[in-house]
């Protein structure tokens, strides 16, 4: 795959890679090809979700994503979670407000692979049950907050996507 | 692959990435497989069902595979996260062939066949003979795994595993449980206990001489007892980082009584 240009739709762009190594997860493409360090690496194996990003809409962890592999997909990133406002601001989403509004943010880390994960969920249920929610974040691990906010927080992003006034 | 035989076989990632990650792998020749269309989806052909090596973790879990093969879909379900679950592949879980591998024990009791095929042809591998040691199995290089066929059975089946918590958890020990009402056969199989999954057969045999096949399908509380003890006997643990030998034979007796209370109605034995 050496010498071979990657083409990417990062948060609805075009973006190419011309050096990227064999091997280079999409993580660290994104990261350190593209200047998008919104997705955090720590564990390197998928056990932390704060690489979490979406793949054609698939939520992954983007450590365990051959760069290559993903030639010419759509990823979205946090940096593309946000929404374009009025005078093309661009405005929180209502996960990200959430978060912000339940106090669900500490040390942060684990904040943008927690903010995919729970759009995601609320994507598919904007009125998930308790457990479900708890199963949907099971792959995000933050060791600061002991998740009491962060649940909180799904649940007013929730209400605010079942009342029509969320982002998507 | 014909050409590179060595190369590396790439589906979901959340295996070989780990290692790639650590510079653990060479990664100069790699085949990224998960997108085969031929390798994805599933077909049902009478009782049988062809699941492609490709289909997810996810896909498992839930819709017509997991009406049809419901103890591989409650393994697929207990796979890593979300995240692992949608790019971890049921051929990925035989390539890795790992002791751990949560399909692997409901495969075996499945009796299952994997469909091996090279430049040179097919072959169909029963899964005893695919997995042959810890992380080891029968593929020759320039052979790709294409598909796994299971029967469609009537009759409950179960997957329950023990971790250190409910997620993210690599099993500890395993056990699947299914039910053949037409063959009136028992089939039970333990994981994570055992460099590749164990048949429980003397337990097998026990169940589905005790079962009450004509009536609602009781076992009583002293057959599940000893069924326990015959499930624990037929492991072969040993003693690691996530458990002890010990630990684990017990786990799959607990797992064993729990099976059959969920699968039978009357099956009793010291609560679990």
């Amino acid at each position: 795959m050496a010498g071979e240009v990657l083409s990417l739709t990062v948060n609805g762009r075009t973006r190419e890679v011309a050096d990227a190594h064999p091997g280079e997860s999409l993580l660290y493409v994104l990261r350190e090809r593209l200047g998008l360090a919104g997705a955090k690496n720590a564990c390197e194996e998928g056990e932390c979700g704060s690489c979490t990003v979406r793949v054609d809409g698939r939520l992954v962890c983007g450590c365990l994503v051959l760069a290559a592999a993903v030639d010419g997909s759509e990823v979205t990133t946090i940096e593309g979670l946000g929404v374009e406002g009025p005078d093309e601001a661009v405005e929180l989403s209502d996960v990200q407000q959430a978060f912000l509004d339940a106090g669900a943010v500490q040390c942060g880390f684990c904040t943008p692979g927690l903010l995919m994960a729970i759009d995601d969920l609320l994507d598919r249920d904007p009125d998930p049950d308790d457990l479900v929610v708890r199963e949907a974040i099971s792959g995000n691990l933050c060791r600061c907050t002991g998740y009491g906010r962060i649940l909180a927080a799904v649940e007013l992003a929730g209400a605010v996507r079942r009342g029509g006034g969320g982002a998507q | 692959m014909a050409e590179r035989p060595d190369a590396v076989v790439l589906a979901g990632g959340t295996d070989l990435m780990v290692d790639a990650n650590r510079g653990a792998l060479d990664m100069a020749d790699v085949v990224v497989v998960d997108r085969v269309p031929e390798l994805r989806g599933w077909q049902r052909d009478r009782n049988l069902l062809r699941l492609g090596a490709a289909v997810t973790c996810a896909e498992l879990s839930g819709g017509e595979p997991a009406a049809l093969v419901p103890a591989l879909a409650q393994a697929a379900r207990t796979v890593g996260s979300p995240q692992i679950r949608n790019a971890a592949t049921l051929g990925g879980n035989l390539g890795t062939a790992s002791p751990a591998g949560d399909t692997l024990p409901v495969l075996a009791a499945l009796d299952a066949t994997v469909e091996v095929r090279s430049a040179s042809g097919r072959r169909d591998v029963p899964l005893d003979e695919f997995l042959v040691g810890v992380k080891a199995n029968a593929l020759v290089p320039g052979e790709l795994i294409v598909a796994v066929r299971v029967p469609v059975l009537d009759g409950p089946q179960e997957f329950l595993k023990v971790g250190t918590r409910n997620a993210m958890v690599i099993s500890v020990a395993s056990l699947a449980l299914v039910v053949d009402r037409a063959g009136r056969t028992v089939r039970m199989a333990l994981g994570s206990v055992g460099p590749v999954p164990i048949r429980a057969v003397e337990a097998e045999v026990l169940v589905a001489e005790r079962i009450d096949w004509s009536g609602p399908g009781t076992l009583d509380a002293r057959t599940t007892d000893r069924v326990a003890e015959l499930v624990a006997d037929a492991a072969r643990p040993i003693d690691d980082h996530r458990g002890t030998a010990d630990y684990r034979r017990h786990a799959v007796g607990v797992l064993a009584r729990r099976a059959l209370r969920r699968a039978f109605p009357g099956a009793g034995g010291v609560a679990a």
